[in-house]
């Protein structure tokens, strides 16, 4: 075990998990629903990235129709599944986003294939580098500085613009922001699209890793995202990134201690330990904002 | 100005406000008192936006604005400053009065022009404007939510128990400030527990009870009259 090899495995996880998480608070934080077709905006960049494998465009070029596509989804997912709905019942949006989540595979199932689909990857990220004597692959350092940038954009654009202010304000009172001439449609829609984003970068640095895309591929991300906010507390933007990387030190730390034959066990250690902490602290690590009052 | 005929509103089976007429003249401050759970506060948020109304209408300058939203209503030029105070708590102080200026957020030197002028009249949220809005005493946060509202540049003031909670030399500040925005030519509807302060400021009332409006008249007549102290005043009697 080397300490520089295990902090760049933590960061580079930890960074991946905490965009996960963070695509997924950002929509819970508005609405107090969990998105479940979100692990599907992934899925949807990761087929957008097969789509338009062959044309022959740069990659950066393609990376970022893969972005627009999730981001569309994410736009349509409040179009199809939560603003027909949202002013009936919880139960029935919840059921609305599962259906749009099952809808969204099948159609992938049926009109591309249920078998994995290569994705075109640029050179770099199976370059490796040479750290402190410890070899890394590259897209690992990619993922830690996408995601610091990121972060910091994000936040910088939800402290400085009116916007932001204004989503950060309808996460803790919907009803008062709307009083305040904020209009319900263009925060919820703005939470979807920044939802679509996060899951358009995360689908390009999560398929990185593997090279291929399946109708499934939606379902680690939308679970690694959803215990990461549990830990992290459902309701705060930078428990989630907390979560996140307190989810990844728990993982690496598992993958580097166990021995190889608890190794597929490790799931059920990493849930222990998520216990544990929801025990200690069963509002998550970082309470929200004191109102919390469903709209 | 703003005319409501005959609202009913219904909280699930609950009817909390009876067919109630009342109207606000342009440059007017009316108040509306009751007791706790007259239908005052439902009556301020229907009008808002804010809850649905069950029946009738409300008009704001002729228009009907019955199933309006409230960031309609905002956009308007009707402001809601609710008895529940939400500053928003992890905001900074000028977040929150940025925020109230939302509907003119293209309009940069407009908001920053607006922030100053509201800065000078409430000098102890200038001190404050980087603080986060929790921190703030009741009072503070009585005068943040009101300056907040008056950031959208309203025509029509609506206010729910300004002086709720509120320590007596600080409810006389709010009330000093009512009259000030009441001479700069604003149009209030006040809802007050506390009748007498409601009803020095007052041109006109309505007193509630049981979701009902009981009587009306201006505010020296209703002040006045004994037999509705009763109605009214309740535990400040």
């Amino acid at each position: 075990m080397n300490g520089v090899q295990f902090l760049i495995d933590v960061l580079s996880l930890g960074s991946a998990y905490a965009l996960m998480a963070l695509g997924l608070v950002i929509v819970y934080g508005i609405l107090r629903l969990v998105n479940f077709a979100y692990g599907e905006l992934i899925m949807v960049g990761g087929y957008t990235m097969f789509l338009v494998g062959g044309s022959g465009l740069p990659w950066l070029a393609m990376a970022l129709c893969a972005i627009v596509m999730a981001v569309v989804f994410g736009i349509l997912t409040d179009y199809v599944a939560f603003r027909p709905v949202r002013e009936k019942s919880v139960t029935a949006v919840l059921i609305t986003s599962f259906a749009f989540s099952t809808l969204l595979q099948n159609a992938a199932l049926l009109f591309i294939s249920p078998r994995p689909r290569t994705v075109p990857l640029p050179a770099i990220f199976s370059q490796t580098v040479e750290i402190a004597g410890v070899i890394t692959p590259m897209r690992n350092l990619i993922t830690i500085a996408v995601a610091v940038v990121f972060l910091g954009l994000f936040t910088w654009l939800m402290r400085a613009t009116v916007l932001g202010i204004a989503m950060r304000a309808a996460a803790t009172h919907f009803t008062m922001a709307r009083m305040l001439g904020v209009p319900a449609n263009l925060i919820i829609s703005t939470a979807f699209a920044i939802s679509g984003l996060i899951a358009g970068i995360v689908s390009l640095l999560w398929i990185g890793r593997i090279g291929t895309v399946v109708p499934a591929i939606g379902l680690e991300p939308l679970l690694i995202a959803f215990i990461a906010t549990v830990i992290g507390g459902m309701r705060s933007l930078p428990g989630a990134v907390l979560g996140g990387f307190l989810l990844a030190l728990i993982d690496t730390s598992l993958n580097y201690s166990l021995p190889q034959d608890l190794l597929k066990f490790r799931d059920a250690f990493t849930f222990s330990l998520v216990i544990l902490i929801l025990l200690w602290r069963p509002e998550g690590l970082v309470k929200g904002p004191a109102s919390g009052q469903r709209t | 100005m703003l005319e409501v005929q005959d609202l009913d509103v219904r909280y699930g089976a609950v009817q909390a406000v009876r067919g109630i007429s009342l109207h606000v003249g342009e440059g007017e401050l009316v108040t509306l008192l009751g007791a706790n759970g007259a239908g005052k506060s439902s009556t301020l948020m229907t009008i808002a936006g804010a809850r649905p109304a069950a029946a009738g209408r409300i008009c704001l300058s002729g228009e009907d604005v019955t199933a309006a939203s409230p960031e309609r209503m905002v956009r308007l030029g009707v402001a809601t400053v609710p008895e529940t105070r939400d500053v928003f708590p992890d905001l900074t102080v000028s977040e929150n009065l940025r925020l109230g200026a939302f509907i003119h957020r293209r309009d940069a030197a407009g908001v920053a022009e607006r922030l100053d002028g509201l800065l000078g009249r409430f000098p102890i949220l200038a001190e404050r404007a980087g603080q986060a809005a929790g921190t703030l005493s009741g009072g503070e946060q009585q005068m943040l939510v009101i300056a907040r509202a008056l950031m959208s540049r309203p025509k029509v003031l609506l206010l729910d128990e300004p002086s709720l909670g509120l320590a007596p030399v600080i409810v006389d500040r709010v009330f000093e400030m009512i009259q000030g925005l009441k001479a700069d030519g604003l149009t209030i509807l006040l809802v007050e527990q506390n009748a007498r302060k409601g009803l020095a400021v007052a041109d006109r009332a309505y007193v509630m009870r049981l979701g009902r409006i009981e009587a009306e008249g201006t505010a020296d007549e209703i002040a006045a009259a004994p037999e509705l102290r009763a109605l009214y005043l309740g535990a400040d009697a």
